[in-house]
């Protein structure tokens, strides 16, 4: 090899790393390396004024493992996984069936359907307080129509959770029916007319070309619901704060609480590092998925 | 029969529509009426702006506004900066340890800002950006995603017009700036869009870092605002929660086509 076109090659080598120096010192500073602090404070007890913080190892993990209410908070994290996301992805699909559908006031439905997703968490917490709270709330007016006693929705153990939960799955419903909608344009129209004349129903149709082709968005959405019920805690603050007695607390609320509220940070590192270990898991199984996709293919 | 199917796709499909849509009506309802005409649905009792009026003078509201729109561009322009160049250097330059690199990257997909705030705040803490916009701000800007876009993007340019830019003695930033920035310009609305409802709406890092006024973002001034301790009540309430989320609602209700395909643009990998 020429001493010219060596030199040329370490030319690119240092405009490349050039370009991705802003990147790579932002990722380290904001991902990297809070990674590596999270999990190294995590095997450190929490420091007072006479007793600083020592090395615990595995203390902190095994405190949270004995504690009820990191199981507590566990169980509601993953009965809310657990209906957010098939139940979002099952709307969402209606909806974008629904909507590419030959149906009047599509406009109107489309519209209405992805609303939600420009509003913020928040926000949208404060138009469902309208409805939950008891006695004024629309709920309960509707309710009381039918004769049905006031019900404090966000106050008992009982419903506070489903609360949050109806909240979540009516935010990213419309979300997720826009990737449904995109992959449904897709499907040439050849399919539906050979499957017409072949006599299938609608239903059949249905599950045997359009499901099947719609696996891709789905194992995209289903990504996404699962980041999404970790994420998604804003709607705790406005509504129930993870009460009554931690009915509704989830875990993204519960590394707050526990770093910012009760200011126990390793105790929160440990929270935060059992997350991340979910979330390496959800991103191996989406990766391993997609690599059997296009096997396919 | 099948027109019996349509008709019953038609209603299903407004009857969700309308519960859909039933939240934000509702607020905007209670937003327009005295506590006591909202609550008891007095179909004909009269409109008023007094909520608006109250709920403008309760909270500092310009300056969250503000806070919030200064925010959201200083994001935007970072994670142009960013992005561009790495999204480049990923799509286009050749250089020793790129897919490692890239990978790291897609990791960070999955790493959440919103998961690390506890060591995130140390991080701004230690840079002395705590209760400051830019503090916000900083830890989305090498945003992973917008990499993976920006690399997508620039892939799709043909390389015939990189290589007449050469022969034309660009140099390889000339050519970024004159050749791929511009083709990829749909792109960086979609993105932009994409980022912009995004931290438009964001709530729990800004809460973290924020402590004052002079940098809150509306959304955190808006939980504050209504927070039970004030005790507002529910016309109030709405009628700000109304007034926060206007300007975007309506900028999605102008636009909505260009949003929705941003958001398609943005979420295709």
């Amino acid at each position: 090899m020429s001493d010219l076109a060596k030199l040329e090659r370490r030319r690119r080598a240092i405009f490349g790393w050039l370009l991705l120096s802003p990147a790579a010192i932002l990722l380290s500073l904001f991902a990297f390396y809070p990674s590596v602090a999270t999990l190294w404070s995590s095997l450190f007890s929490r420091g007072t004024r006479r007793r600083p913080t020592e090395f615990v190892g595995t203390e902190n993990y095994t405190d949270l493992f004995a504690d009820p209410t990191f199981w507590i908070v566990v169980k509601n994290n993953l009965i809310y996984a657990g209906v957010t996301v098939p139940l979002s992805m099952f709307i969402a699909l209606s909806m974008a069936l629904w909507a590419n559908s030959k149906i009047s006031a599509k406009g109107f439905v489309r519209t209405a359907y992805f609303t939600p997703t420009v509003l913020p968490m928040i926000a949208a917490a404060n138009l469902w307080l309208f409805f939950y709270t008891p006695g004024l709330g629309v709920l309960d007016q509707i309710g009381a129509l039918f004769g049905l006693p006031s019900v404090n929705w966000l106050g008992q153990p009982e419903t506070a959770l489903w609360a949050i939960i109806i909240v979540t799955v009516w935010k990213e419903s419309g979300f997720f029916m826009i990737f449904y909608l995109a992959a449904l344009q897709t499907i040439p129209v050849d399919l539906r007319e050979a499957s017409d004349l072949e006599g299938a129903g609608r239903w059949t149709y249905t599950r045997r070309i359009v499901l099947p082709m719609l696996m891709p968005t789905t194992l995209f959405i289903a990504v996404n619901a699962m980041i999404n019920s970790v994420k998604l805690i804003d709607h705790l603050f406005i509504l129930t704060k993870g009460g009554p007695s931690d009915a509704s607390k989830l875990l993204l609320y519960y590394i707050w609480e526990q770093a910012f509220a009760f200011f126990d940070a390793p105790h929160a590192a440990a929270l935060t590092i059992l997350v991340l270990l979910v979330l390496g898991i959800v991103a191996a199984v989406q990766f391993i998925l997609m690599e059997r996709r296009t096997h396919y293919q | 029969m099948n027109r019996l199917t349509n008709s019953l796709d038609t209603i299903g499909a407004v009857v969700l529509a309308i519960i859909w849509i039933a939240p934000l009506v509702f607020a905007v309802w209670a937003a327009v009426h005295t506590t006591s005409d909202a609550v008891n649905f007095r179909l004909t009792s009269p409109w008023t702006l007094d909520n608006f009026r109250i709920a403008w003078a309760g909270a500092p509201w310009g300056k969250y506004f503000l806070n919030t729109f200064i925010l959201v561009t200083v994001v935007l322009i970072g994670q142009f900066f960013v992005t561009t160049l790495a999204g480049y250097a990923f799509a286009q330059v050749q250089f020793p340890g790129k897919d490692f690199v890239f990978l790291l990257v897609l990791l960070q997909l999955f790493i959440l800002p919103e998961v690390l705030i506890l060591e995130n705040y140390a991080m701004v803490s230690r840079l002395g950006l705590f209760d400051s916009i830019l503090g916000v701000g900083m830890p989305y800007m090498a945003s992973a995603f917008g990499i993976f876009l920006m690399r997508q993007a620039f892939k799709s340019v043909p390389i015939e017009l990189d290589e007449a830019a050469r022969i034309e003695g660009c140099s390889g930033l000339g050519i970024l700036l004159r050749v791929y920035v511009p083709l990829a310009k749909p792109t960086y609305l979609a993105y932009a869009l994409v980022s912009v409802s995004t931290h438009w709406n964001n709530f729990l890092w800004p809460l973290i870092v924020t402590n004052s006024p002079e940098t809150r973002p509306l959304t955190v001034g808006l939980s504050i605002f209504g927070a039970p301790e004030n005790g507002v009540d529910i016309s109030i309430i709405s009628a700000a929660t109304i007034m926060s989320v206007a300007p975007l609602l309506i900028a999605f209700l102008v636009f909505q086509r260009q949003f929705v395909q941003a958001f398609l643009r943005a979420g295709i990998k």
